[in-house]
This record gives C-alpha cells, structure tokens and sequence, in this order.
C-alpha cells in the first residue's frame, strides 16, 4: 500500500526546485513520487486500460445497437463477445412505464419529469418558503390525477396496472413526504419527558431498525389482510407503501433526534422565557436549527431510502427493478439481462449520484453571511 | 436575606399536581390509550380471520415436518427434518454469509479507503470512483446482476481455472479444501487457547514495563503458544492435513470445498457494496486525526508502522468504531436480500414455511427475533470494543 497523503512532506517539497514543465511535474508529485508508487501506477495503468479495452470491446467495438422489432437473432450471433444494447430500444417502454397502457405513457411520463422538476426546486435554498410546502401538495395532486385520470377526459388507470420508474418515485416521494412528519413526530417523543411516550418511541423506533426491510414487506403484503376486518383490503402497492413509510419514519427520526441534540439548551430555555408552548417552541425555535443541523445526513438517509426501494421487488410490486426483471423473462432476449442491469443501474446511479453531490455542496463550508 | 422570617411550608396534598403534569399526563394517556386501541383492534381483527382460516396460533408447528428442500446448508438437513431444524439450518446459512461478508467487507473497505488518501492520484481516483459508483447503486440490483454473471459463467467441464485447483463455473467457486475432523479441530482448538493465553502475557508483558521501562519481547511466547504447541498437539495426534484438490467427475466437481451460485453472488453482492461505505468511514476516520499527530510522530523519530499502530490508528479508531458498528448490522439485515436469489437464509425459509402452514404472524415473530438476537449481540459486542478504546480523560 502506498503512503498516505496526510503525512507532511513539506519541507521536502519546498526544497525542490519549482521548475520545468507543469505537466512533467504534476505527473511526477502524483504519480510517479517514489518507486514503490512508480511501480504501482504503471501496474494499475495497465490493469486499468486492460479492463478499458475489453469493455470497449464488449460494449461498444462487438455491440448490437438497434434491432428490426422482437428480432434478437443479431443478438444472439454476438453472444458473449459483444452487447447487446438492442434490448434497450426494445424494452424501454415496458421498463420506464411497466404495463401501463401503452397509448397513455405520455402520463407517467409527464408525472416524472414533475416529480423531477419538484425534487430540483426542493434544493434551491432561496426557495425554502412555506410555498413550497403548497407547491408539494398541489403537485402531487396533479400527479395522482395524471396517473390514476378518470377526470378531465383522461381514462381511468387502475393501480395495479402502474409500473417502473413512476412507481419508484412514487414510493420514495411518498414514504418520505410522510416519514418525515412521522420521523419528527417520534424523535420529539424519543426525547419527551413524559416516560411512556418516550418508550412507545424507543420501542418503535428499536424494532423497526432491528428488522430488515424485507420482513416489514413481507409483513406488509401477508399479514396485512389478517390485521383488517374481513371483507376490508386495500391495494398491495398501497400495503408496501405503508411499509416503507413506517420504515422510513424511524430511520428519519434517529437522524433528527441527533439534530434536536445539537441545539444549545440555552435556545430552549430561552423559548421557554418567552413563554412559548410546547408545540410553538419547537416548530418556530428548535425544529428549525435541529433540522438545519442533520440536512447532509438527511440526504444521506434519502439516498438509502431511494436505493431501498427496490426490495417491493421481493413482493411483487413493480418497481424499476420489478420491470426491468420481468422485461427480460421473454424468452428472446432472456440472455441478455447484463445489459438491461447497467441500463437500469444508470438510471438508479443518475439519481442517487445528484443527490449525493448536493449533499456534498451542503457540506461544503458555507461563506458567512 | 429574609432568613430571620423563613416562610411558612406550603401545605402539602397528597395528589398535588401542577397544570405541566395535568399537561403530561392527559397526553400520555391519550398516546398510550391510542396505541392500545390500535393494538387491540388490530388484534380482534386477526384472532377473528385466524379463526375463519382454520389456523391455530402457536409453535405447535415448528415441531412438524418441513417437507422443503435446502439446496446449500451448512448443517446437515433433509426435507423430513421438522420446521424447528429447518429454521436453525436458515438461521446457521444466515450466519454463514454474515460473519464471513463482515470480515471480508472490512478488510476490503479498510484497503479502499487508505487507497483513497494515497498520493498516488491514480490509485486515489480509482478508490473514489470505485465507493461513488458502488454507494449509488441498489444492493439488490447489484446482487440480481452478480447473480446473472454467475449463471452466465461455463459449465462444470469448461471451468475457468485462475489458479491450479480453484474452479470457477456456473456451479459456483470450487476451492482446495482441508478435510476436518474431530481431531483438526483439536488443534484449532489448541491455537486458540494459545492465542487467549498469549493476549494475557502480553498484557502482563507490557505492564512489567511500563513499571521498569525495560521492553520485554513478546514473540516467542507467540510462536511457542500459536505455532510450537499446536504442531506438537498435531503430530503427537497424527493429524494429517493432506489438502483435498477437486477433480472434475462428468459433469460435477467432486471434493474440495464449493461455494454454490447462489451464496458467491450473495457474499461478493454484499462484500462488495459494504466496503464502499466501510471506505468512507475509514477515510473520515483517518483524517480526522489532526496532524500534528503525524508531525509530533515525525519529530520522535518513529517508525512508520510504529507510528501507524501507537499513534494514528488508536485515535482513528474512536472516530470508526461507531459508524461501522451499523453498517455491520446493515450488512447482517441486507444478507435478508438472499430470498431474491434462491439462497435459502432464515428470512427465505421463514417465507417458505408462511406459504406452507399459514403461521404468519409465527414466521413473521421468529424472523424478528432472529434479528433482534443478531443485532443486539453485534450492538453489545461493539460497545464494548468501543469502551475499551474510548478516550481515558485523566
């Protein structure tokens, strides 16, 4: 292994003469520093154009682009040294919108990109208003009109007909839209006085953590109908929903209990002067700093959740990953699964990797005011 | 002071409570009172439909015959066991890809993230490209793809051989292994109690000097207790550790030891997504020793690994322990995501017996409790470890 940045060599660098070419240089301070890393650079250099090389192969140089329709014979003659991208022009519909029908998927669609726009306004942080909350609602709204219609002369679309990438952002805006109420609401209590709603909290908080997600699926899509009254069933999406909501309120309120534990006592004593009520004081002096306080770990709760929720897998909920999985059940393309994983993981990647840059950016020291 | 005038005792009530405990106590009440309004509703409504299914409550059925195959098992099984053993082979094939993912993920996550601050910016790229691309991506699409490559990989008689004696085809790793028996794991056996007794004299070791400050060497107590006593044990018992290589027979391997499909893409799935956060941590953890540490270390004159080992590593430590701690129960909750790919774990096989009986709530309550167990044991054993290096404040 090769040395660690953090040792100082300092001395040594400011005795050496700054000259010579820029690029020489660079390449010298951090590549080629010492034997040992000399050694290692040209070693990962060659590993590293080998793997390069042979992905170029695969992917790009032996791959098959474009198919005449349900036609994977061109597929299959460059079966093992070439990709078959082909199955992405094909499949995407079905991918993106699952068995949404087909003529409609302008809806879902649309619904993406509002949810998009909704997630991009969400990080401006000129725009932390209370419009904003409005502006959630009603978005909302606009997307269970456009998703389930049956007004405005738009068709009605059972639920059960949803599928893919709506689904994912439905599930994740949605487990964290109430969550995070639940969240707050539950590391208020985790820190209340009053002993028996503090253990309610912690005991419901422990559980939840102490389980995997599966088996609160599982729960969700078995032992729900055994816990309503006979005759009374509601949608299996919905049951997951519920699921992912209870899960993701007690992830959410362990992170902002610990923001509620870095607000100076002194901010709640001095509310308490001004005479404010419980439910005053928090909302308009503590909850904000608390909040303020956990945002980069919050982000970071938000990219576990949206990863997450694509255990609905395991319950047969169509989600992203549910599609992609079913896309490539058709026998005709059943062998080339590899290709439509990267296209599903780009598209996981691409949300996940935008919200772990802002995360990062509010991390970043902030100039003063 | 009005001390010469001392007011008189308020008068004591025996129910005296203020407005703020009226306060608290009605919202208590309330909250309790809804939750055990839920819980009783909830509960009604599942004796009733239990009763309408014709399904007894109770663990009468874990003593009845499973009847469901386990493909890869680490203790001995057969469908005609009963459900209790089904479950504590699910419970033993959990353990399995948890204890191992868990070493594995920190050795690998440990190297990445030094990789990470290393001054060769190639290496230190690759590291950050390697955790970015691996955090963003979901485990179960990870696992589902591993899962994949493994299937496409070829058939037994066209196995790839890395090294002599390794196979690796589409029915998973095969790897030269060492038959064990009672008397190998006597001198296992051995080599641990002599690594306990060995801790013990350091210990005592180092307290000698740090009383004179005459250093006192310390390995040949470890190779006399790790390595001399255990091969004598061996050869006194006539052990033999003749490695067994497999050999391809038609159309299987035979001998040797052999990770199945299914449980190679689990591990390398779950091996492969914790150590990028394992990275992070120990990144963080490293630079947050503040550094004049590494100049002070610098300026006595310290040997590197001297350095590394009394000096960085101890306060990095402190910073690690604690976020590592989740992410091994995160990887032990994740190894659940087994039932996506067939390999039977406790989660899996809890599936299978609630498609088969009918218990849920039964099924549902011993895979919580399962967790709970594995959670809290790693949760404890973590604290402790955690106390025992935590800073000592004189």
């Amino acid at each position: 292994m090769s040395a660690i940045t953090d040792i100082p060599d300092a001395p040594r660098a400011a005795r050496r003469p700054q000259t010579g070419n820029p690029v020489l240089r660079w390449l010298r301070k951090n590549l080629f520093s010492s034997i040992p890393n000399g050694i290692l650079t040209v070693v990962l250099l060659a590993l590293l154009a080998k793997g390069i090389f042979s992905f170029l192969q695969w992917g790009v140089a032996n791959a098959v682009w474009l198919t005449p329709t349900n036609d994977s014979s061109a597929c299959r003659a460059v079966r093992g040294v070439g990709a078959c991208w082909a199955i992405v022009p094909e499949k995407y519909r079905f991918i993106l919108f699952g068995t949404y029908p087909f003529d409609e998927q302008w809806r879902p669609a649309l619904s993406v990109a509002l949810f998009i726009a909704l997630y991009y306004l969400s990080t401006r942080r000129a725009l932390w208003r209370r419009e904003l909350a409005y502006l959630w609602i009603g978005a909302l709204a606009l997307i269970s009109v456009l998703m389930w219609g049956g007004v405005f002369g738009l068709s009605f679309v059972s639920q059960d007909r949803w599928g893919g990438l709506p689904v994912t952002l439905i599930l994740a805006t949605f487990g964290l839209a109430f969550g995070f109420p639940l969240g707050i609401l539950v590391a208020l209590g985790r820190r209340s006085k009053l002993p028996a709603i503090r253990s309610l909290s912690v005991l419901y908080v422990e559980l939840i953590r102490g389980v995997p997600l599966v088996s609160l699926l599982f729960m969700a899509s078995v032992m729900f109908p055994l816990f309503m009254p006979a005759g009374f069933n509601i949608d299996k999406l919905l049951r997951a929903q519920i699921a992912i909501i209870l899960f993701a309120g007690a992830y959410l309120a362990e992170v902002i209990r610990g923001g509620l534990q870095a607000v100076p006592r002194g901010q709640y004593e001095a509310a308490d002067a001004l005479g404010l009520s419980y439910w005053r004081k928090h909302r308009l002096i503590i909850l904000p700093q608390a909040i303020r306080h956990v945002i980069p770990p919050l982000v970071n709760t938000f990219i576990a959740f949206f990863k997450d929720t694509s255990l609905v897998l395991i319950i047969g909920i169509f989600d992203l990953l549910t599609t992609a999985k079913t896309a490539i059940i058709d026998p005709a393309w059943q062998q080339f699964s590899v290709e439509v994983y990267i296209f599903v993981a780009a598209i996981y990647f691409v949300f996940c990797f935008a919200m772990s840059r802002y995360s990062r950016s509010l991390e970043a020291p902030t100039t003063p005011k | 002071m009005t001390a010469d005038h001392p007011r008189p005792p308020p008068r004591r009530r025996l129910f005296a409570l203020g407005r703020n405990e009226l306060k608290g106590l009605f919202w208590q009440v309330l909250v309790v009172g809804i939750a055990v309004a839920v819980i009783a509703f909830l509960w009604s409504n599942t004796v009733t439909n239990l009763s309408a299914r014709r399904i007894t409550t109770g663990f009468a059925f874990l003593g009845r015959e499973a009847g469901m195959p386990i493909a890869d098992s680490l203790l001995a099984y057969n469908p005609g066991d009963t459900y209790f053993w089904a479950f504590v082979v699910g419970v033993a094939n959990t353990l399995r890809v948890a204890v191992i993912g868990i070493v594995l993920a920190t050795i690998l996550g440990t190297l990445i993230g030094i990789s990470r601050l290393s001054t060769n910016w190639l290496l230190s790229r690759l590291a950050a490209v390697y955790v970015e691309t691996l955090r963003d991506i979901p485990l179960l699409l990870q696992l589902l793809f591993w899962y994949v490559l493994m299937q496409a990989l070829p058939a037994a008689r066209a196995a790839w051989r890395p090294i002599e004696g390794v196979f690796l085809s589409n029915r998973g790793l095969i790897l030269p292994a060492i038959p064990f028996g009672p008397s190998q794991l006597a001198v296992l056996g051995t080599a641990v109690l002599g690594c306990a007794v060995f801790y013990l004299i350091r210990r005592w070791l180092i307290a000698q000097q740090m009383r004179d400050g005459k250093p006192r060497p310390a390995w040949p107590f470890a190779l006399g207790l790790i390595v001399v006593v255990p091969a004598a044990v061996s050869l006194v018992l006539g052990v033999s550790w003749t490695i067994e290589w497999p050999q391809l027979r038609g159309f299987n391997f035979v001998g040797g030891l052999t990770l199945a499909p299914e449980y190679f893409a689990l591990l390398i799935a779950l091996v492969t997504y914790t150590s990028a956060f394992i990275a992070e941590i120990v990144r963080s953890g490293i630079q947050s020793v503040p550094r004049g540490q590494w100049d002070a270390a610098n300026a006595l004159g310290l040997r590197r690994s001297f350095m590394l080992r009394q000096i960085i590593l101890p306060q990095a430590l402190r910073v690690i322990v604690p976020p590592m701690t989740s992410q091994y129960l995160n990887l032990t909750k994740n190894s659940s995501l087994a039932v996506a790919i067939g390999y039977q774990d406790v989660v899996s096989i809890a599936n299978t017996t609630l498609n088969q009986t009918g218990q849920a709530i039964e099924a549902i309550a011993l895979i919580m409790a399962v967790f709970l167990t594995i959670s809290l044991s790693i949760s404890f054993f973590m604290n402790w470890y955690n106390a025992r290096i935590a800073l000592v404040e004189r």
